[in-house]
């Protein structure tokens, strides 16, 4: 048997746009086998985690809290993988911003700022995690642009470097005195948290950045040369360099483009979320981005409803361990399949897929 | 500080076997990327593999049985990056990637009812007389099988690439796919026997961990061994042999964090861990500012291959 796959004649907005939903009906199925093989009943799951999810305030809040470092890492990746460039250390700039402007909240701890007022303080915090982030993804970027080192090793070889380095700030320098040896930081002051959107919620400000964050995007995508740029290097670099662009310093921008806003991600995380530094501070978001950033087909707007259904899964996974004592795991690995079966169905929204019997080629 | 011998052969065990899971998941690798197709997947492939081979063990009391799992694993996921990558000519990376996540949930589904158990490790090579030897009757004569076998491996490999016809079919798919397509060479069977034995090599490696390295399961046991890996055969400049060097000098600052616990260097634990990622970074550019980086890599590696009929 061989399979053969023949471009299709026409390119289809509504095939396009219809593919990552199939894909995520064929990684539901496929999850329900899995339930079922595991002894438990495909409805209930689907109810735990698809449903329920979205039935209550309370976890549709935790769905906006979850989806908002998704889509934030996710838009920036958007740009990196348009261009081309491999930026899979999202999870590691993440967490220098989370470092760098959860550093500022540990300063500023106990109100030692109160001479000159804290007004300053969160939006000083929030531009040290771009900066953080940026700075971050400019070691793989750089190495790229001058040296040609794949970008895909290095950035990936910098989460772990991340992580190594922010577990020994927290169980080192920047340990809480009296935190009774936990690792753990002091908490930060209210002046460096972002504040809740209502009283008795959980929904923070940093959650707002998502939405922020997709509109400007998709603006950069459609209005601007930048966006144009970006997508002529990835898609045919060639012309871009006959067509006099400068593709070092599109690679560049991307990178820092994609590090800013993890590193946003990460500060927003810190700040609004956690309200302290930990050993910690990233359930794979930087890993589950790319998930998203496939899912939403490198559109902004699609990267926004990628990053809602991913965070869906993940509530809906937390819910499941306790309400059917599936594993947590269950999630990750069905994260897996989404991406694959989104891979397939983009490839079998341009091609046709031909089945033929007897010799392979 | 004093040098004693005895100690030194300890230190070089620890190092060679360190060394033996990145090497024949490099080899595996090697053999894919030398078919054109980058498989990023090693990590996933390599984690499922420790976990299916620790479980196959310890359900049927089995190392070698164990190790036929793991192996078998490996295949299986690397099966599903082949029908991604070579049946839908999906983009390689991203798919690479899937994998990689994908493998990281399975393990730990398959691994989490063996958590906390152990299994004795792997036997060792014994021969009386050679493998009591001073200085050198470990480390040559009493290593575990897998060590063996990754050196056969090598050998083997090493030749079969450089040395025979089939060889030197799967290097030119790798190098001009078109071309090979056109005087009817089957590109994608042979990619798909390559992508497969890499992934049974990553299985394999991921086997060695838990059934040699360390006697049991435990969640992200490969600790980037694979990303490791991938950047070993691009250190390696896709050849078998420079893949065993690299591997030794990994496994040597793998070793490094012990050596330096044991002499009471001052050094935060976390540092030491991230030794080896740095390093991987640090050769890379080495190597990139040597260039022998392009002369080197298959020309058709990670671009996707559509038979025209």
């Amino acid at each position: 048997m061989r399979i053969d796959l023949e471009a299709r004649p026409a390119r289809s907005t509504l095939r396009e746009i219809l593919s990552p939903v199939a894909a995520l009906l064929v990684a539901i199925l496929i999850g329900g086998v899995v339930v079922a093989i595991m002894g438990r009943s495909p409805l209930t799951a689907f109810q735990v985690y698809f449903v329920d999810p979205l039935s209550q305030f309370y976890s549709l809040q935790a769905i906006a809290v979850k989806a908002s470092p998704l889509i934030l890492i996710a838009v920036g990746l958007a740009f990196c993988y348009r261009a081309n460039l491999w930026n899979i250390g999202a999870e590691g700039q993440f967490i220098a911003g989370g470092a760098l402007g959860g550093w500022l909240g540990l300063l500023t701890h106990d109100g030692a700022y109160q001479a000159i007022g804290g007004w300053w303080i969160l939006p000083a915090m929030m531009i040290l995690g771009v900066v953080g982030g940026i700075l971050y993804a400019m070691i793989p970027a750089m190495l790229r642009v001058w040296l040609n080192v794949s970008e895909i090793l290095t950035s990936l070889m910098l989460v772990y470097v991340a992580q190594l380095g922010l577990d020994w700030l927290v169980r080192g320098p920047w340990k809480d005195p009296q935190g009774f040896n936990f690792p753990v930081t002091v908490n930060f002051d209210p002046e460096a948290s972002l504040p809740i959107l209502f009283e008795g919620g959980t929904l923070h400000l940093g959650t707002l950045f998502a939405p922020v964050a997709v509109i400007i995007a998709a603006i950069v995508f459609s209005k601007t040369i930048f966006g144009f740029e970006v997508r002529l290097v990835g898609s045919s670099p060639k012309a871009a360099r006959f067509g006099g662009f400068d593709d070092k310093r599109i690679a560049l921008a991307a990178f820092a483009i994609s590090g800013g806003l993890a590193g946003l991600a990460g500060v927003a995380e810190v700040s609004g979320k956690i309200g302290q530094v930990l050993t910690t501070i990233s359930p794979g978001y930087g890993f589950s981005a790319i998930i998203v950033a496939f899912l939403g087909r490198l559109s902004p707007v699609g990267i926004f409803i990628g990053g809602l259904v991913l965070a869906v899964t993940f509530v809906g996974g937390e819910d499941a361990q306790i309400a059917l004592q599936l594993p947590g795991d269950l999630t990750l690995a069905f994260q897996g399949v989404l991406l694959i079966c989104v891979l397939a169905a983009d490839v079998l929204s341009h091609y046709r897929l031909r089945l033929r019997l007897g010799a392979v080629s | 500080m004093s040098f004693d011998p005895q100690q030194i052969q300890d230190v070089l065990v620890i190092v060679v076997t360190a060394a033996t899971p990145l090497l024949i998941a490099a080899v595996g690798e090697l053999v894919s990327e030398r078919a054109g197709v980058l498989n990023l997947g090693v990590e996933g492939m390599m984690i499922v593999g420790a976990a299916t081979g620790f479980a196959a063990a310890y359900l049927t009391d089995s190392t070698m049985l164990g190790v036929i799992a793991g192996i078998l694993a490996g295949a299986v996921l690397a099966s599903i990056f082949a029908f991604l990558t070579l049946g839908l000519a999906a983009n390689q990376v991203a798919s690479g990637l899937a994998l990689t996540i994908l493998g990281r949930g399975v393990a730990n589904l398959i691994g989490s009812s063996f958590v906390g158990l152990k299994r004795t490790p792997a036997p060792h090579l014994y021969i009386p007389g050679l493998s009591d030897l001073p200085m050198v009757g470990k480390l040559i004569f009493g290593q575990d099988f897998f060590v063996y076998f990754a050196l056969l491996l090598t050998g083997a490999v090493a030749y079969w690439l450089m040395r025979t016809r089939s060889g030197l079919t799967l290097r030119a798919v790798g190098d001009n796919h078109s071309s090979g397509h056109s005087l009817g060479v089957p590109v994608r069977r042979i990619r798909l026997l390559a992508v497969l034995f890499g992934g049974g090599c990553a299985g394999l490696a991921g086997s060695y961990l838990s059934l040699a390295y360390t006697p049991f399961w435990s969640p992200d046991m490969t600790a980037g061994r694979g990303w490791i890996a991938l950047a070993l055969v691009v250190f390696a400049s896709w050849k078998p042999w420079r893949a065993l060097a690299g591997a030794l000098l990994f496994g040597g600052v793998s070793v490094l964090q012990l050596v330096f616990q044991t002499w009471g260097v001052p050094i935060a634990p976390q540092f030491l861990a991230a030794l080896p990622y740095l390093t991987t970074i640090a050769v890379l550019v080495v190597l990139s500012i040597r260039d022998i980086r392009g002369a080197a890599a298959p020309a058709s590696l990670g671009i996707p291959f559509i038979p025209d009929r």
